[in-house]
């Protein structure tokens, strides 16, 4: 455990705490700019610009090279890279816009044309300088070992970029995701948000291509959101639960990762957030799998619950095991299955309820209110006390269960 | 066109044929459907397959390769739709989880193990070696009626031909089903066609053809073809039997062409070595799809303004 913690508190040298640091902000960046990409259901975009920066960094190197300069350096490449992403994004939304061609197929055909480009044009590298080894592969799956202060701050600067833009324009891009045609109704230009919008992925996955790849860039734009979404219903706490996801993913990933031999940093990262989202999956309140299972439960003891006082209250036997155990259990009924005291108290009860229900469904004018009936719901939640009376005196006086 | 010819590009080309048109006809479907992107998670999660049937079994061989690949593609469909179902999240993101996911285990495992000493790379698995996939024996023309020779052919165009015939039985057989379900779903349950199996068994089709495919040209050429040609056939008809023939002719167009520019296209500029062909294909996949885009007969959608419209 101790280089895992040395890793986790910086103290694993110098380049594990710039590459610490580094993924904990792209993390962080890109899982608060993943938000509104997958609010609006366009989570995949972002795989068609990811692959789209292959052809970019590979051009970039044969113009630097051509130049005289060396191919490798990084702000060039990640210039390079933005350029051919973008044009792969503008591709998508001319295929959309200008052809019957869904979304899905344009995001497909970019991804796969623009990275067969970006392989042809590895291969032209390896023959072109043959003796020098360009590493342009690193991009594909990132690469940690030699990153540099510089570039970290290039993911700083990046990141701040990116988070700025999508903090100030969360207004309009939660209209947009939410209702485009409102949005234009308006008065918003839902083309230039959606630009803006990718923009700021772009950003992301540009930074991202040296940590992680542009293979798994794709998974930290979407996967922090996902989880995010299963803890919250607001749209501006959910950018900072998924930033917090992806940047606690990245950071912890990280330092996994400089802990040991052979972790590479990228697949750890995401495994990290992975990890987090199959957690949200299971064991956010309300919308996860755990929570739903107890409502379920819940619901089925209230049925049972219910249903059993009334079988009491018509002096039927009960013969439903769970029933049984759960009236036995609140000592509602023995267990040779006769009532209670306290049981038939509570058989009248519901009884009565479901006489003042049946009454209140007679003559109440409400729909509203009598079609929250449903067999569960106790009429005090419903009605006030004067119209309960009101019920009661046409019932009659309450009558006692015989056990 | 001589002896070097059968000899170096025969086979790759033939191969690179049967893989585009396996996979160009089960996309025809998937984009109707709109799940077009099935390809590229499936072209993913191989990666981890293939990496598990190492460590189990060993050996770098194709049988164990192709079942933990399809065993795997069948997993990732299960986990999108158990993700899609469970967690109620919508598709792209859905799928965009669990490819990620799998992929990121699968490096992560290929590191973990000792695979330095075979070759088993993720490059190799994106880029492919078609290139590689020559018929050294042949002696020319006369060779493809020497059973001598005919031996030596490499296994995966034997494997690649059988997945082709595979997926060209499958659409024959299924085709008035496939048709119906893809277009209207309650109609084809009406008349008692199973559209929900169906669905499933084209997505668990199509990932064998892209395992068969990935097997031999990696997963560039699989993404690339699920989608070009048969989004290219899609701008230049609007009906299926002639689309899905389209997708055919362009997929194979897109295979010769392809291989042929890697291949010659360099010396052609001056150049002395090839360039990769499995890129090249893909390459040339998306110029077919950028033209259809730009003069394709039906590019537009139905009652489109001209002026270009979202429709």
């Amino acid at each position: 455990m101790t280089p895992l913690l040395d890793a986790l508190f910086l103290q694993a040298g110098h380049n594990a705490a710039l590459v610490a640091i580094g993924a904990g902000l792209l993390g962080y960046a890109s899982g608060a700019t993943g938000t509104f990409l997958f609010l609006r259901k366009r989570a995949l975009l972002s795989d068609a610009a990811a692959h789209a920066t292959l052809p970019g960094v590979a051009l970039a190197f044969i113009v630097m090279v051509a130049l005289g300069g060396d191919g490798r350096n990084l702000a060039g490449l990640l210039l390079g890279s933005a350029i051919t992403a973008a044009i792969g994004l503008v591709t998508v939304q001319w295929i959309v816009a200008h052809t019957r061609l869904t979304e899905d197929a344009a995001i497909g055909a970019v991804l796969g044309v623009f990275f067969g480009v970006g392989v042809v044009l590895l291969t032209v590298i390896q023959t072109m300088s043959s003796g020098r080894q360009a590493g342009l592969e690193d991009f594909l799956l990132g690469s940690t070992a030699g990153m540099l202060r510089q570039d970290a701050l290039v993911i700083a600067a990046g990141g701040a970029l990116a988070l700025a833009l999508t903090w100030a324009l969360r207004r309009p891009m939660t209209l947009v995701s939410f209702d485009a045609d409102f949005a234009t109704a308006a008065g918003y230009r839902v083309s230039r948000i959606d630009l803006m919008m990718m923009l700021a992925a772009l950003v992301v996955t540009v930074i991202g291509l040296k940590v992680v790849g542009l293979v798994l860039i794709v998974a930290l734009l979407i996967i922090p959101p996902v989880a995010a979404r299963f803890w919250t219903e607001s749209v501006g706490r959910m950018i900072w639960i998924a930033g917090a996801i992806g940047g606690i993913s990245g950071y912890a990933g990280a330092a996994v990762s400089a802990s040991a031999p052979n972790l590479p940093t990228g697949p750890i990262i995401v495994l990290m957030a992975a990890g987090v989202f199959v957690a949200s999956l299971l064991f956010a309140p309300v919308r996860g799998v755990a929570a739903a299972f107890i409502r379920q439960r819940r619901f089925k003891a209230r049925v049972h619950h219910r249903q059993g006082l009334l079988a009491i209250a018509r002096q039927e036997p009960i013969r439903e095991t769970f029933t049984l155990r759960l009236l036995q259990r609140e000592n509602l009924i023995r267990a040779d299955g006769v009532p209670t005291e306290a049981g038939r108290a509570a058989a009248a009860k519901v009884s009565r309820d479901e006489r003042r229900w049946d009454i209140a469904r007679r003559i109440h004018q409400d729909a509203g209110l009598t079609g929250r009936y449903d067999g569960l719901t106790p009429i005090e939640d419903v009605f006030t006390a004067d119209e309960i009376q009101e019920f009661d005196r046409r019932i009659g006086p309450p009558v006692a269960v015989e056990g | 066109m001589g002896a070097e010819f059968v000899q170096f590009s025969l086979t790759p080309i033939l191969i690179g044929i049967l893989a585009s048109v396996a996979c160009a006809l089960p996309g025809n479907f998937l984009i109707l459907r709109r799940q077009a992107l099935i390809g590229d998670a499936i072209s993913h999660v191989v990666l981890p397959g293939i990496v598990v049937a190492f460590l189990l079994s060993g050996v770098v061989a194709a049988m164990p390769m192709l079942l933990g690949a399809a065993a795997s593609a069948i997993v990732a469909v299960v986990l999108i739709e158990l993700v899609k179902r469970v967690g109620q999240v919508e598709p792209g993101a859905a799928m965009g989880v669990v490819f990620t996911t799998l992929f990121a285990a699968g490096v992560l495992l290929l590191e973990q193990s000792d695979t330095s000493s075979v070759h088993l790379d993720v490059e190799h698995a994106l880029m492919g070696n078609l290139e590689s996939l020559i018929w050294l024996r042949a002696g020319g023309w006369g060779s493809l009626f020497d059973p001598v020779a005919l031996a030596t052919l490499p296994p995966e165009l034997g494997r690649m031909a059988l997945a082709c015939a595979v997926m060209i039985a499958l659409t024959l057989v299924f085709w008035r089903w496939l048709k119906i379900a893809t277009f209207d779903e309650g109609f084809a349950e009406a008349l008692g066609i199973p559209a929900a199996p169906l669905g499933f068994g084209l997505v668990i089709a199509s990932a064998l053809a892209a395992v068969a495919a990935f097997e031999a040209v990696g997963s560039i050429i699989v993404i690339a073809m699920f989608i070009c040609p048969p989004a290219a056939a899609r701008l230049m008809t609007s009906n299926l039997e002639r689309q899905v023939l389209w997708s055919v002719v362009f997929a194979t167009l897109s295979a010769v062409a392809g291989y042929v520019m890697a291949g010659y296209g360099p010396l052609w500029l001056g150049g002395s070595d090839s360039v990769s062909a499995a890129g090249m294909i893909a390459a040339v996949s998306g110029v077919i799809l950028g033209l259809a885009c730009l003069f394709g007969p039906h590019r537009q959608r139905v009652g489109a303004a001209r002026s270009g419209g979202v429709g």
